[in-house]
């Protein structure tokens, strides 16, 4: 039986939600210097022709290798010290969304409950066998777009209620500045956004600004 | 210690100054407090975070801006931190490859780490540098430390922008001296030893160091996760004042030998004595070769070095802005000055009678030298906290400094 010893950690990195859905087989990274464990990783990821899987045992310039192989997940040890440089590359890129899996001995109850509060998508106890590298990938894949597609609509939920607020004020602020009815004033806003090829909040905020510098009392 | 009260489990990474933690759980300061104080060696800032952030630590030894930047959820796994002390100021310096510097001091009249000196000098250099060759590589530690801002700050003060004129890129501190040495870097800013293992080597020469780009700046805080702090409250000032008693054993000249042979173990630091005694000695070796000495070079508790000031954790947020980490914003300013909790720190060194800063936070760059302050008790001297282009920064005042900048050009 293959067990890795210690905690491991586990880095994916998703382009865009695009590509999670397209058909291109999934090119996972292995940054390990030790290279049978890499292999036992690497053994336990190749299947059926859907996953490429590239190892890296040699760290110098990680940064540079990393953006030539463009990987879609990064396996790296919790123990390497370049775990700094990914880092890095989450700054430099923030679109770059990853669902973390970490690979711990033993743990509690406490412990999970963090990982999972965390953001941490698989936290798997016991070392990792290499029979188990695929399920352990595909779980922390699964739960990592459960948990986006949440966080997303949160965020939309959010973005519209403001959105309805600004248009609420910019349209009070075109009743009383040209007089007009309620409906027209929509209209108009939004024929506005068409015209310019934007959003109709970002119209509405604009004229509020405006009205703001423009000393009206509408725009506070 | 039969029954401690508290158990604490705190990571860090080897560094000289990890000292303090070390030397609490080493020479009974945790256990006078009761505390039972469990130290892990990590290898990167992230594993540190990551590891408090999944409850593996209580506590650790990290980058000042990292909880800043943590509790404004910038980076992987943002964890909630609080910082109810800083872990000294200072111990880092800026080293170039040989070549760079024979290149440098060709405009360099001394070589006395002066700061403005070494700035116009690699402007000089930038500005001159050949189309054909490729932009200079400087390293960091990581994009959200002490020695990022203050690099970029120092860079960009004459108009070399990180991206545009020289690349910043993040490499281990371990193994910054052979990145040097191997031309992947043309210079770094890491702490010690670092710069002084690139010194030794023949890798590289110290350029300047970050005391003198902002005197007495901070470098390293105690973070400590804030459900473990919510419900620990006693063991959170517990520990506070345990690593307070440390620290100021580690500054005194007397326990420099002891403090070094700790550090030189192999669960700690794991360097040799030679390379871990000159920082501890507050020397640097310069370019000629000799040992200087260098004011101000590092401060485990003097002149308040281990107070969590707002002001400085709101100087972070201020250069997060400044490089696009961040967005500006009142909310974002209030989680960042939030993160620093002097409350606490005032709340668990009350016991002990001494002097503690009576403000939360102060105006950045107005103390020319050593100056008494107001204090709880007792007299308190501040050191000099400017900065090496003299400007001012009043946490009041953000986004009029923010503005100041030129901003972003890259």
């Amino acid at each position: 039986m293959h067990l890795i010893r210690g905690p491991r950690l586990v880095i994916f990195v998703r382009r865009t939600q695009d590509a999670a859905m397209s058909e291109q087989p999934l090119h996972i990274l292995i940054i390990d210097e030790n290279r049978i464990r890499a292999s036992i990783i690497e053994d336990g990821l190749s299947g059926p022709g859907d996953v490429r899987v590239t190892v890296l045992p040699d760290t110098t310039q990680l940064l540079r290798r990393i953006v030539e192989i463009d990987p879609d997940v990064i396996f790296i040890d919790l123990e390497n010290p370049n775990r700094d440089v990914l880092e890095h590359m989450f700054e430099v890129s923030r679109a770059v969304k990853r669902p973390i899996a970490m690979f711990v001995e033993h743990s509690d109850q406490a412990s999970i409950e963090a990982a999972i509060e965390a953001g941490v998508s698989a936290y798997v106890v016991d070392g990792l066998k290499k029979e188990r590298v695929r399920s352990i990938l595909e779980t922390a894949m699964i739960r990592f777009k459960a948990f986006e597609r949440l966080k997303r609509e949160l965020e939309d939920a959010k973005t519209q209620l403001a959105d309805r607020k600004v248009i609420e004020k910019a349209k009070a602020i075109l009743i009383k500045t040209r007089g007009l009815s309620e409906p027209d004033a929509y209209a108009l806003l939004r024929k506005t956004a068409m015209n310019q090829n934007r959003r109709m909040a970002e119209i509405a905020d604009s004229l509020v600004l405006a009205a703001g510098l423009l000393g009206g009392e509408e725009g506070k | 210690m039969i029954n401690p009260r508290c158990e604490v489990r705190a990571g860090f990474i080897p560094l000289v100054d990890c000292a303090p933690l070390v030397a609490a759980c080493e020479l009974g300061f945790a256990e006078a407090e009761g505390v039972k104080l469990t130290l892990s060696r990590e290898t990167s800032w992230a594993t540190v975070r990551d590891k408090l952030a999944v409850s593996h630590f209580d506590a650790a030894h990290i980058l000042a801006p990292m909880p800043v930047a943590a509790n404004l959820g910038l980076g992987p796994l943002p964890t909630p931190m609080v910082v109810p002390m800083a872990l000294g100021t200072g111990a880092n310096s800026i080293a170039v490859s040989t070549a760079l510097w024979r290149s440098l001091s060709r405009h360099m009249q001394s070589n006395d780490f002066d700061a403005t000196a070494a700035i116009d000098a690699l402007a000089n250099v930038v500005e001159n540098r050949a189309d054909r060759l490729p932009q200079l590589q400087l390293g960091i530690v990581h994009p959200h430390s002490a020695h990022h801002y203050e690099l970029a700050y120092w860079l960009a003060s004459r108009g070399i922008m990180p991206g545009r004129d020289v690349d910043l890129i993040v490499v281990p501190p371990s193994l910054m001296p052979a990145a040097l040495a191997s031309g992947h870097i043309d210079g770094f800013c890491a702490g010690e030893p670092w710069g002084t293992v690139a010194a030794n080597d023949g890798a590289g020469v110290i350029l300047t160091t970050n005391a003198h780009i902002w005197r007495n700046s901070p470098e390293k805080v105690l973070g400590v996760r804030a459900a473990w702090a919510e419900q620990n409250p006693d063991c959170v000032e517990a520990l506070v004042r345990a690593v307070y008693r440390a620290a100021e054993w580690c500054d005194q000249s007397e326990n420099q030998d002891e403090l070094a042979r700790l550090l030189t173990q192999d669960c700690y630091v794991a360097q040799s004595i030679e390379l871990i005694r000159p920082c501890l000695a507050r020397r640097l070796k310069a370019g000629d070769g000799t040992l200087h000495p260098i004011e101000g070079f590092l401060s485990f508790a003097s002149n308040a070095a281990t107070f969590p000031w707002t002001s400085q954790a709101l100087w972070f947020y201020s250069q997060m802005v400044r490089w696009g980490q961040a967005l500006p914003g009142e909310a974002a300013e209030l989680v960042a000055r939030k993160t620093y909790r002097p409350d606490i720190y005032r709340s668990a060194l009350k016991p002990l009678g001494i002097a503690i800063p009576s403000a939360n936070a102060k105006v950045e760059g107005t103390l020319q030298g050593p100056t008494p302050v107001g204090s709880t008790s007792g007299h308190l001297r501040l050191g000099p906290d400017t900065f090496f282009d003299n400007k001012v920064f009043d946490p009041d005042r953000l986004s009029a400094y923010i503005a100041g900048f030129s901003g972003r050009e890259s």
